[in-house]
């Protein structure tokens, strides 16, 4: 680890930066996780290879999937399975002393079992310390869905260690944009969170932006300018159906959800300034929630529902604003420097975190929201678009590598950052999906 | 004479850069044969109404003007070149519209208020620094500084639309401060 890593935070863990691969004309271009940095602090865990009986589709296996899983939460440091003395596939297996003695603190061992289409997997995690199980449990899915099931074991082994509930199985959302015949192609696309079975969801010539996900993590709504200028849609994700919600004069940008999944918050400009509005979707009937002559945009509700967060440039400069409630006076949060913009809360009112101008850069910082104090967590310096993840734990965000955006994740409570190859094309405006059981 | 003296004479003599409307200009001059030099015409794009400039040192042309008309005829010309220019810069995080803009505003006004079937679009664009959708608010907040100015000189708000990109479309690819400066802009579409 450097130098600059062990003075920024006792808790830096690493930095998985995704890159969009240049597949040509494929229709399925994938982000590539690049783990950049490692961690001094992460839990050593051992994951050893599932024992298998029947045959297993080609691709990831499903061990393979849980090491890279807990492996990009910058928590765990998993043991490579050449390093392990024994492959226990059973607790009557498990030799406590091995993996003591290779430092191993948790041991995760399993076995998969096909039956026509679908594959089962036991699977018990072990205290090496005290010799318990800690837990134990069979999962099935279907042979196609093997990374879910995957994704669900290290959901379950990421709560059972920590206490925090696994953000494994969630969904990114984000929106691409390369060249194709000459012409700008914009991409909204959603993957597993690791990057992995990404889809395109919709296509344009004209900028697709600020994707943000329904509660239910079953629609986005987002920007998008393929009428000329930008415009609000709700995308249903299962039926591909499409719904123009706000299509005013000016600017309809920047949607946000209620935790109900009934209204949007959003800026419009029709009445000639940038002001939040509130929007009930069943009715379509608004709400002015600011009224001045500055710019607001980019709110947010905050943990409680009830309050929000957003943008104004009302004291000179863009700086993030807090309201109780959504007729309450707007109170300023950040003070540290001339541009602090985009808030985005954790669900438990403890932080908020938001671009921020320091110098000529533009990092990722968060504000203690009880003691005021504001820590700078980024290192590359044209960050955007923060996005934390369901759990608080980690935040993706989008960030420059020579000419091309590509997607960083950190932990939320201080990261490090990057370096990977060149990829085609841009990948930003990264949205964190719910957790959906 | 060769074409690039003379389209230098006639800048001069014009004493204004008439440089886009010139390309058309030394067209025309080349083909009708150079020799004594005549008329000369610019053809507006936009409005496509057509203005006579003085002639040159062969002195042939200018005799059916007289000095009112010819005046006037510098000034349109004047006004046209003006006009010409159609994309107006910003610095970062601001909507003022700078000095050495506003003497080009005031003519795309005027020509508006005196063609008021010409419509405009006025797009607004942010450098890529900072947040998008606060960009796409500031790129409209630019667009609406320069609707605001050319209703102020006298076009009407009927002729303007605006609608802004904020910062998706650079008109120069890059991450340093002359890209920048370039993409904080308003470009005026005319339709």
């Amino acid at each position: 680890m450097t130098q600059r890593t062990r003075t920024l935070s006792r808790h830096v863990f690493l930095a998985v930066v995704i890159a969009m691969t240049a597949l040509v004309n494929s229709a399925h271009a994938e982000l590539l996780i690049r783990i950049t940095e490692g961690a001094d602090s992460a839990i050593p865990i051992a994951v050893v290879p599932f024992s298998e009986s029947g045959t297993m589709p080609a691709g990831d296996k499903v061990s393979r999937i849980v090491q890279d899983d807990l492996t990009m939460s910058g928590e765990f440091r998993p043991l490579p399975p050449e390093k392990m003395l024994s492959l226990p596939s059973r607790r009557e297996d498990v030799y406590f002393r091995d993996w003591r003695m290779l430092g191993q603190r948790y041991v995760l061992v399993g076995e998969l079992k096909r039956s026509a289409d679908r594959v089962s997997a036991r699977y018990e995690l072990f205290d090496v310390n005290r010799q318990e199980r800690i837990l134990g449990e069979t999962a099935s899915a279907s042979v196609n869905s093997l990374r879910t099931l995957g994704h669900h074991i290290s959901d379950k082994v990421y709560e059972a260690i920590t206490g925090v509930k696994g953000a494994f199985s969630t969904r990114l959302a984000y929106i691409t944009r390369d060249t194709f015949k000459g012409k700008p192609r914009y991409r909204l696309q959603v993957s597993d969170v690791d990057g992995k079975r990404a889809r395109i969801r919709l296509e344009s010539q004209e900028p697709i932006l600020s994707p943000a996900w329904s509660p239910d993590g079953k629609k986005l709504a987002y920007v998008s300018f393929e009428t000329g200028k930008p415009v609000i849609f709700v995308h249903e994700l299962a039926t591909g159906k499409r719904t123009k919600v706000a299509d005013f004069p000016g600017l309809n940008s920047a949607p946000a959800w209620s935790d109900d999944g009934r209204s949007l918050l959003m800026t419009l400009s029709k009445d000639g300034n940038a002001e939040i509005y509130r929007m009930d979707l069943a009715s379509g009937k608004l709400t002015k929630l600011t009224d001045h002559w500055a710019i607001d945009t980019e709110a947010v509700y905050d943990h409680t529902g009830q309050g929000i967060f957003f943008t104004s440039d009302r004291s000179g400069g863009p700086q993030i604003y807090h309201m109780d409630s959504l007729d309450a006076e707007p109170r300023r949060i950040t003070f540290g420097s001339r541009y602090n913009a985009r808030p985005r809360p954790d669900n438990e009112g403890r932080f908020v975190y938001y671009v921020h101008q320091r110098n000529s850069a533009f990092h990722i910082a968060r504000t203690n929201l009880k003691t005021g104090e504001e820590t700078i967590l980024t290192r590359t310096s044209s960050d955007e678009s923060p996005s934390i993840s369901p759990n608080g734990r980690m935040l993706i965000y989008a960030t420059k590598q020579g000419d091309n955006s590509v997607l960083t994740v950190i932990s939320a409570d201080g990261g490090a950052a990057y370096s990977l190859p060149a990829s085609e094309g841009d990948v930003r405006e990264p949205a964190w999906g719910p957790i959906v059981n | 004479m060769n074409l690039s003296t003379q389209t230098k004479a006639l800048a001069l003599l014009l004493s204004v850069g008439l440089f886009a409307g010139c390309s058309t200009t030394g067209e025309t001059m080349d083909e009708g044969g150079a020799g004594t030099g005549s008329d000369v015409s610019a053809i507006d794009q936009e409005g496509g109404s057509t203005v006579y400039g003085g002639g040159d040192e062969g002195g042939v042309s200018s005799s059916g003007l007289t000095d009112e008309e010819k005046q006037a005829a510098e000034e349109q010309a004047k006004q046209a070149a003006l006009r010409e220019i159609t994309t107006f810069y910003f610095d970062f995080d601001t909507s003022e519209i700078k000095p050495e803009a506003r003497e080009v505003l005031v003519a795309h006004a005027k020509y508006l208020a005196s063609h008021p079937q010409q419509d405009v679009r006025l797009e607004g664009h942010a450098d890529e620094r900072g947040t998008k959708e606060y960009n796409l608010a500031l790129g409209e907040r630019r667009a609406n500084a320069v609707k605001r100015f050319l209703i102020v000189n006298g076009a009407s708000r009927g002729q303007i639309e605006t609608v802004s990109y904020g910062e998706e479309k650079p008109a120069v690819m890059g991450s340093n401060e002359s890209a920048w400066a370039q993409n904080r802009r308003v470009e005026l579409v005319f339709k």
